[in-house]
């Protein structure tokens, strides 16, 4: 298999006003074509800086990245991205959105008129694989959350990307719309065949999502380890009680706990509650 | 949506029956409850409600009292007509204005002084507020000059104005540009700014070049927020049109309301401020009705 994505040694530092802070550390990753990878870590940990970074959203220090054997240098429509919201145009009807890249002069150079019908194609056919054909003339703020996010997915593969990088997409949604929505990306990604890298906080969602999951830590921001999913590869929601789920949740869940430092501190909650006990005895 | 709805198979025992499982939604049409009057937040709950029509009878009550109270005080004599007309003298007023004074012709030319100096105002603040509002190095350049002189009084102006443009009509339009002009530069800079970074973003990873981004995302994602902005700065222009017509002007409302004062004709001083008022008024719900048909995906909903 071919990498769809190759990292050698990326680094990402920049200065602020005090400190210097290593936002990514020498870190090195590969993915196949085709694979599905899903990022997590704890907040801070560098994940959604190191999906811009592929996206050509942000520049890195040192280091090199090709995407399907090419260098990035910056945006390129090899590779789409869906953001967690925010990020369609609420002027454009619902069709217009999925369209809008088409019109781009980087998609209309050297078009022909076979091109254009195979466009308006292409874009009907999003609308109904991605449930959207009842709502195409309506503007986005009048569709949920849910439907939303559908409309981004849809317009990020109108262009028929190599790569889609996806920063939380799912984040801003109820539980139950993101299970709808886990299963209408796996089907989507392989109907597509295309490689998918999907960030999240969520360690279910990527376990549930990803072939293999990359757990990230921060400060500085690299990469902990590497999970291979021991899941078939079609997905069922009740995946998500077997114990080789659950195990893999707790690995992971536990790795996040010990590389963040986030643990509860219990011996400051005694003292504060000892505290109180003492307090509640010396009064009348 | 497609796994959301069959977790409940419709019963096929009796309905006094389903109606008491509590794990599916029952069969049984249910009765809404009787209205009660505890439906919605009352008239003094924080943001509230209140019915269309005691919106209505609110707003209307809060136009007569305060009139009916000037009716009152002016014509009780209470207090001098000098000081106080009363509403009918302004409206008689009015009415001598329209037959022997040319009230129209005021109202044209005053009409023409504002919203020409605001129109050359817009027509160089939209290009550069978002060059400023796009670009930081422009903001960098223009921002805080125009933060300086937005300080310095526009009334103070007016003796410059008449030295560099002299006295005819471009000094009444150059004081009225100058009132309005830096202010709507920097709101519109800020209105370009507000211009959600993943809209940018999206249509760059998207393969937009800059100035299609400029073109397609930035100026179609502003757009309501500076017609906002033209609308809030239109009704400054009218506060200046006083300031203007003091120089050496001889027609306009605010040469009007300059001239009553000389001869003590408070009745006209009243009918000029509050004409300006109507005129202002009706040209900011044009704005808002031009607003609600430009930008029909603002006011669409669910």
């Amino acid at each position: 298999m071919t990498s769809a994505i190759r990292c050698r040694g990326l680094w990402k530092v920049f200065d602020t006003a005090t400190a210097r802070v290593v936002a990514l550390q020498n870190l090195s990753l590969d993915i196949s074509e085709g694979e599905f990878v899903t990022l997590v870590g704890a907040s801070g940990c560098g994940k959604s800086t190191l999906l811009r970074t592929l996206a050509g959203l942000e520049t890195y220090t040192a280091g090199e990245i090709e995407c399907g054997g090419a260098r990035i240098e910056g945006p390129g429509v090899d590779r789409a991205m869906v953001f967690q919201h925010y990020s369609l145009y609420p002027w454009l009807t619902v069709m217009e959105n999925i369209k809008f890249t088409r019109q781009l002069a980087a998609h209309t150079r050297n078009r022909t008129s076979a091109d254009v019908e195979a466009a308006s194609g292409r874009a009907d056919t999003l609308l109904r694989l991605m449930g959207l054909a009842d709502v195409a003339a309506a503007y986005p703020n009048q569709l949920s959350g849910g439907m939303q996010q559908r409309v981004a997915i849809a317009r990020a593969l109108m262009s028929r990307p190599r790569i889609l990088l996806m920063d939380e997409p799912f984040g801003a949604l109820d539980a139950q719309t993101r299970e709808v929505m886990h299963d209408l990306i796996l089907h989507v990604s392989r109907l597509e065949s295309c490689t998918v890298l999907f960030v999240t906080h969520d360690v279910e969602e990527a376990i549930y999502l990803g072939r293999r999951v990359i757990v990230m830590a921060p400060r500085p921001g690299r990469i902990d380890c590497e999970c291979p999913v021991p899941l078939p590869e079609d997905r069922e929601q009740h995946m998500k009680h077997a114990g080789a789920f659950l195990d893999l949740k707790d690995r992971i869940l536990d790795r996040i706990r010990v590389t963040s430092g986030m643990k509860t501190d219990t011996e400051l909650l005694d003292k504060l509650s000892r505290g109180r006990d003492e307090r509640a005895r010396t009064l009348p | 949506m497609s796994s959301s709805s069959t977790a409940c198979e419709p019963s096929t025992v009796s309905p006094t029956v389903s109606a008491g499982r509590e794990d599916c939604a029952d069969t049984q049409p249910l009765l809404p409850p009787p209205p009660s009057r505890r439906e919605r937040p009352g008239a003094w709950a924080i943001r509230g409600w209140i019915s269309q029509r005691r919106y209505w009878t609110l707003a209307l009550l809060g136009l007569i009292v305060p009139l009916t109270g000037w009716l009152l005080l002016a014509d009780l004599g209470t207090v001098n007509k000098v000081f106080l007309p009363s509403p009918l003298d302004v409206a008689r007023r009015v009415g001598t204005w329209f037959r022997d004074d040319d009230l129209l012709g005021d109202v044209q030319i005053s009409c023409y002084r504002v919203v020409a100096g605001w129109a050359i105002s817009a027509l160089l603040a939209v290009p550069l507020g978002i060059m400023i509002g796009t670009f930081r190095t422009v903001q960098a350049l223009l921002e805080p000059l125009t933060d300086f002189i937005r300080y310095m009084p526009a009334v103070a102006f007016v003796p410059l104005v008449m030295l560099w443009i002299g006295i005819g009509e471009g000094a009444k339009i150059g004081i009225i540009f100058i009132g309005t002009f830096f202010q709507m530069v920097l709101m519109m800079a800020e209105d370009v700014r507000r211009v959600p970074m993943t809209q940018i973003e999206a249509a760059q990873t998207m393969g937009a070049t800059r100035a299609e981004i400029i073109e397609q995302v930035i100026i179609p994602s502003a757009k309501p927020a500076l017609l906002d902005t033209l609308r809030i700065t239109m009704g400054w222009a009218w506060t200046y049109l006083v300031v203007a017509e003091l120089v050496a002007a001889n027609s306009g409302l605010g040469y009007a309301i300059i001239k009553a004062q000389r001869f003590l004709q408070t009745d006209k001083i009243f009918a000029g401020i509050i004409l300006i008022g109507v005129i202002g008024l009706a040209m900011d719900q044009m704005f808002r009705l031009f607003h609600r048909l430009a930008f029909p995906w603002l006011y669409a909903r669910q």
